[in-house]
């Protein structure tokens, strides 16, 4: 169930699921103060807490998209802000190569996201939610399972 | 009857690569030969699928299996090779992760047979006929098998025991896995047979490879005149040394060309191609998107490049299959 | 009371026994999630022994009841699904601690900030808190017996520069019973406000308030002065620094000196011919020389570029005859070097004056009758270039001033930030040079940005003073015609609502305050970060001004951002304060997240030697290796490993592997 309805969906009942990453000093902060100051917004998403968003392996994407995510988030301290100073560099270099990949193996763009949220932008990661529910609802599942294969009717010409 | 342990080899979807590496053993074919009776080996001798069908369960000692399984023969035989066997060992890329034939995975049946037998410029099929798995004219019939859509590794259809890895594996590498599994002392079920380290530890350059690397531009090998001394990654050609696990000699370095990651990652890895992208990424000098568009720009190809030999055995094994408007 | 459930290893197959309580946290919890459904749900998951639902977990009956479940039921992991951790974390890992197992052997599920207050559907609520449950259970039995790491700390300190932000801590450390390194790159101690001639808003002569203090510092025995330093090296880690400092040579044995300057008089130089540093140019000094006549320590010093013996080796050195009792002068000094072992260090460098020749607009450089601020503090000043007296270049009194404000200041070409002291040294000067002149002054302003304690009050009476206030930035500084030597000032008078024109002798540019031009390279030595204008960046800019990221370093004064001297010492004060708990606590503990290499696995590969910031990972016998206490547990070198081989405690990739699978597990 959203909380936020965008006109002209397709309404078959799909709710993505989506992974979300946060760095424990901005973006995690920030998901905090948007509920002390309780604010609304789609729970489609599973916040996993690290310490820096340069701790995202890619892996870690990866094995979540596998497992039947729809869509990953990261959330990581502003550039020049990094509570480690550079972590969140790597991220983004990490996260540019990842998606463009990601893409040649099927995975549309908007399912993998980088976003910048500082400990005070509760605003930020409410719209960054929504806005993320309501793109992946419209692309569909991921449906990236691999096929169980069997030739129980083999195909057959008869001349 | 002899009371040598019984092995056999098959191929699946391979180049024939594999075969050739045990030929390559040179002299010390023949103390394998000496020392195991070899009942199964279609590239080599005369025996039959109906020879192996007879035999007991787990009366072949070791099954070698090379190859990706790609259609339904292969998966019948390793199925039935896993049956009579005591132990399956993944011998190559290809069986251990999907080798090259993996890469066929960004791609499903229906667009590989249609380049194949339709688009492709020197074939004439005007009445765009593609291979089906039976034929009936005049009272005969012929099967072909079944073209999965998904190249699958070996470990993906039966429980493997070991692998021996790499594209293909070195002589001494073969020679080492086969005299370890005859001696008696068996690593757990599950291992690689080489060290559980990267590349890097055995590369003859190492040394020269600097403290704090930054890459700005990745180059391919024909763009550069690689200096023979150097670390490959280092004159900022894509070598998968870091993510590749070592043991091979590193014989391509040696050969001037960067590793391209044939024996897999190490057993604490989970895709080999994400963790070498997080390497290598983390060496990029940039800290803005622009700038790191432009140098990641400069890898072509980040799938066939990270998973030249992985993508079956990888997180998502294949690019997304085509979805149903 | 029945008997403690025997402490296993777990149900038989190596899983952990593991307890699952669900808070209700009174309404804010339990009306939008389904508590006892998220109990019951937990019930059935892989090792949980135990699951339990309370109205309140964080309360002392909550906090004791884990404690009891694990004496009873032989909990070996504890999950407590409520708030956010950084709450109650620490405050369940203390009560498990105290009931017996290791507190890392914990994880908290946030299902308050982040789920029940941020979302309104019950039946999501509550799949949503089952999930992220599920996660933490499986996570959690990855969890290792941890252990905080404790690290002494040594007494000592360093503080780097001699300004009054640095005097006011060294002070305080000494006074406090702590030795303290005082490193001073000048040839004094008493950095820009040994410059000044009055400070605002009391016009308090800077030199009397100032030199006592000098004095102390000199005096106490619990400070060691190094002027001519630089530190050049910082190793190590909190509570143990090692620092190397340079000292440069003055060519003058500083035991030996008495500070009598018959040197200066006796050089074969008859007058200055070099521009003196601290008078900014406006006067000239001769190769030997002493900074300003209260400099601490006491002693002259040779210029080696323009001293006639190191060009030429033929002086007659009458400076060696007239010290032939003190035998202080050597021309054969070099470089030398001390390396000390300190536990914390406070950086105190200070500012650098805006540079007004990178606005040539205003006429700096090309007509002699523009000054900057600070230049205009040393001609006020009586002991300046020109005894107190305000003559110009060409000899002239000017009759008519103008002081520009924000030059390199509140200007997108330039500097963004506000320098916040030039409103009120422009007014100050403004007063200063009426007192003196009887001039004509003119304030150019865009705002008036009078915020501290009398400085209002400060402005309306030099307003009352007849100083002409014109809210307006000057655009252009050209030549009077008619060649009289005035330069005009065109501004937009915008509360008047015209352009004015006019006329002055002399132009005073209230020039903005800079980080000094080596921050970058300063910042690297000490592992610290610039930020915001390339100002050295505080840990938290409300609740921890003068604490860096790098523990043991702290901030005090205009190099963390501009400020005036109330503040800067008000700074240097906290930042000494913070040392000195750091010091008195005698130990530091570090959470236990730090990375670390498997040495088997590690192939060499060198790809995260680079990455880390505080230098943590360095190579040793072909491996990497991970100082722990270094180490701030970021987790960038264990994402970029290509081989797994570095690893995170807390944050183990099979821990967040588990969480991935269990939040995303079932359906």
């Amino acid at each position: 169930m959203s909380e936020t309805h965008d006109a002209g969906q397709q309404v078959d009942g799909f709710e993505p699921r989506i992974v979300a990453f946060f760095c424990n000093w901005c973006t995690y902060l920030a998901a905090d103060l948007a509920g002390t100051s309780r604010m609304k917004y789609a729970p489609n998403a599973r916040v996993i807490r690290v310490m820096c968003s340069g701790r995202v392996d890619p892996q870690f994407v990866m094995e979540a998209l596998a497992q039947g995510a729809d869509g990953v988030l990261i959330g990581g301290c502003h550039p020049g802000d990094c509570h480690y100073q550079s972590g969140n560099y790597k991220a983004l270099r990490r996260y540019h190569l990842l998606r463009r990949m990601l893409t040649d193996l099927g995975v549309e763009e908007k399912r993998i996201r980088l976003e910048w949220i500082s400990a005070a932008e509760a605003d930020k990661l409410r719209d960054v939610m929504n806005e993320m529910v309501a793109e992946i609802r419209a692309l569909g599942p991921a449906h990236l399972e691999v096929p169980d294969e069997s030739f129980e009717e083999l195909e057959e010409v008869t001349v | 009857m002899s009371d040598k342990p019984k092995v056999a080899f098959y191929w699946c979807a391979s180049c024939g690569g594999c075969e050739e590496a045990v030929v390559d053993l040179a002299e010390k074919i023949l103390d394998v030969a000496a020392a195991v009776e070899i009942v199964f080996w279609p590239v080599a001798m005369d025996f039959k699928r109906a020879d192996v069908e007879a035999m007991e369960d787990g009366e072949i000692f070791a099954a070698f299996i090379n190859g990706a399984v790609r259609t339904t023969e292969q998966e019948e035989m390793v199925r039935l090779l896993r049956a009579k066997s005591q132990a399956v060992v993944a011998f190559g890329s290809c069986a251990h992760l999907g080798g090259i034939p993996g890469l066929a995975n960004l791609w499903d049946r229906e667009t590989i047979f249609r380049t194949v037998y339709e688009d492709s410029p020197t074939t004439d099929n005007p009445d765009r006929i593609h291979p089906l798995q039976r034929y009936r004219d005049n009272g005969h019939e012929v099967e072909l098998p079944g073209f999965f859509d998904t190249v699958r590794s070996l470990d993906q259809v039966v429980e493997v025991d070991y692998v021996i890895p790499g594209c293909a594996p070195m002589p001494d590498v073969i020679s080492n896995a086969v005299a370890t599994l005859l001696s008696g002392d068996l690593p757990p079920a599950g291992t690689v047979l080489t060290p559980d380290v990267a590349l890097c530890e055995g590369c003859p350059r190492i040394d020269s490879k600097p403290e704090h690397l930054t890459i700005s531009e990745f180059k391919r090998p024909h763009e550069v005149l690689v200096d023979e001394e150097v670390c490959l990654l280092a004159q900022g050609l894509l070598c998968l040394g870091p993510a590749t696990r070592g043991g091979c000699g590193a014989v391509c370095i040696e050969g001037n060309m960067p590793c391209t990651g044939c024996f897999g990652p190490t057993s604490h890895v989970r895709d080999q191609g994400g963790k070498y992208l997080a390497a290598i990424t983390s060496l990029v000098d940039a800290d803005d998107p622009e700038t790191i568009e432009r140098i990641l720009a400069s890898i072509p190809d980040p799938v066939g490049t990270f998973y030249r030999y992985g993508l079956p055995g990888s997180l998502l094994h294949r690019k997304r299959m085509p979805v149903d408007a | 009371m029945p008997e403690p459930a025997a402490r296993t290893s777990g149900n038989g197959n190596g899983t952990p026994r593991i307890g699952v309580y669900v808070c209700h946290c009174g309404t804010n919890i339990a009306s939008t999630i389904d508590v006892a459904a998220a109990q019951r749900a937990a019930e059935s998951l892989p090792g949980v022994v135990l699951s339990r639902e309370y109205k309140y977990m964080c309360s002392d009956p909550g906090q004791e009841m884990i404690k009891d479940d694990i004496r009873d039921h032989g909990l070996e992991r504890v999950v407590v699904a409520s708030c956010s951790p950084c709450l109650h974390e620490e405050t369940f890992r203390t009560a498990i601690a105290d009931g017996g197992i290791n507190p890392y052997f914990f994880q908290m599920v946030n299902i308050r900030e982040h789920d029940s207050w941020v979302h309104k559907d019950m039946a999501a609520a509550t799949a949503k808190a089952n999930d992220l449950i599920r996660a933490a259970v499986r996570r959690v039995r990855f969890h290792q017996p941890l252990e905080a790491r404790r690290v002494p700390i040594d007494p000592k300190v360093l503080v780097l520069g001699g300004g009054i932000a640095g005097i006011h801590a060294a002070l305080t450390l000494a006074n406090a019973g702590k030795q303290v390194y005082l490193v001073e790159r000048e040839p004094s101690i008493g950095g820009h406000m040994a410059m000044f001639d009055k400070t605002f808003p009391t016009l308090d002569c800077a030199a009397c308030i100032l030199t006592p203090k000098m004095t102390q510092v000199r005096n106490h025995p619990n400070i060691t002065i190094w002027t001519m330093s630089d530190v050049v090296e910082v190793d190590g880690f909190v509570g143990n620094y090692k620092v190397k400092v340079k000292h440069r040579p003055r060519y003058i044995l500083e035991e030996a000196c008495v500070g009598c300057l018959e040197c200066i008089d006796a050089c074969v130089f008859r007058r200055g011919k070099t521009p003196d540093e601290f008078n900014l140019g406006l006067s000239k000094r001769k190769p030997i020389y002493i900074p300003f006549p209260q400099a601490v320590p006491q002693v002259v010093l040779i210029d080696p570029d323009t001293c006639i013996e190191f060009r030429t080796g033929k002086c007659k050195k009458t400076c060696i005859e007239v010290c032939a009792d003190r035998n202080a002068i050597d021309f054969t000094q070099t470089e030398t070097f001390d390396e000390v072992e300190v536990g914390s260090i406070v950086v105190a460098t200070g500012f650098k004056a805006f540079d007004a020749g990178r606005l040539p607009q205003y006429g700096y450089g090309r007509y002699d009758g523009v000054y900057t601020a600070l230049e205009v503090e040393r001609l006020v000043n009586a002991s300046g270039p020109t005894e107190g007296k305000i003559v110009l270049r060409d000899g002239r009194e000017p009759e008519r001033i103008g002081i520009i404000h924000c030059i390199g200041s509140r200007d997108k070409n330039t500097n963004v930030y506000c320098s916040r002291v030039c409103c009120m040294y422009s007014l100050k000067l403004a007063h200063l040079l009426q007192e003196k002149t009887n001039a004509e002054i003119y304030e150019f302003y865009i705002d008036m940005r009078t915020a501290g304690k009398g400085f209002e009050e400060f402005m309306l009476r030099v307003k009352s003073e007849g100083v002409h206030m014109i809210r307006g930035k000057v655009s252009d500084v050209y030549p009077e015609a008619g060649g009289t030597g005035r330069v005009v000032l065109q501004a937009e008078d915008s509360l008047a609502g015209m352009v004015r024109k006019i006329p002055v002798d002399m132009v005073v540019l209230a020039t903005g305050l800079e980080p000094q031009p080596d921050a970058e390279d300063v910042r690297r030595i000490f592992n610290i970060t610039c930020a915001g204008g390339g100002f050295f960046m505080e840990r938290h800019p409300k609740l921890a001004p003068v604490s860096t990221f790098t523990d043991g370093v702290f901030l005090a004064g205009a190099c963390q951002a501009p400020k005036d001297i109330p503040d800067t010492v008000a700074q240097a004060g906290a930042a000494a304060a913070e040392a000195l708990a750091l010091i008195d606590h005698g130990y530091i503990e570090l959470e236990p997240n730090t990375a670390y290499v498997v040495a088997e696995e590690c192939s060499g590969c060198k790809t995260c030697l680079g990455l880390c910031p505080f230098s943590a990972i360095t190579r040793v016998d072909g491996k990497a290796q991970i100082n722990p206490v270094l180490c701030k547990g970021c987790g960038t070198c264990v994402a970029a490993c290509p081989s797994g081989a570095i690893k995170q405690n807390l944050f183990e990739d099979e821990e967040i592997y588990e969480e991935i699978m269990g939040v995303l597990a079932h359906v």
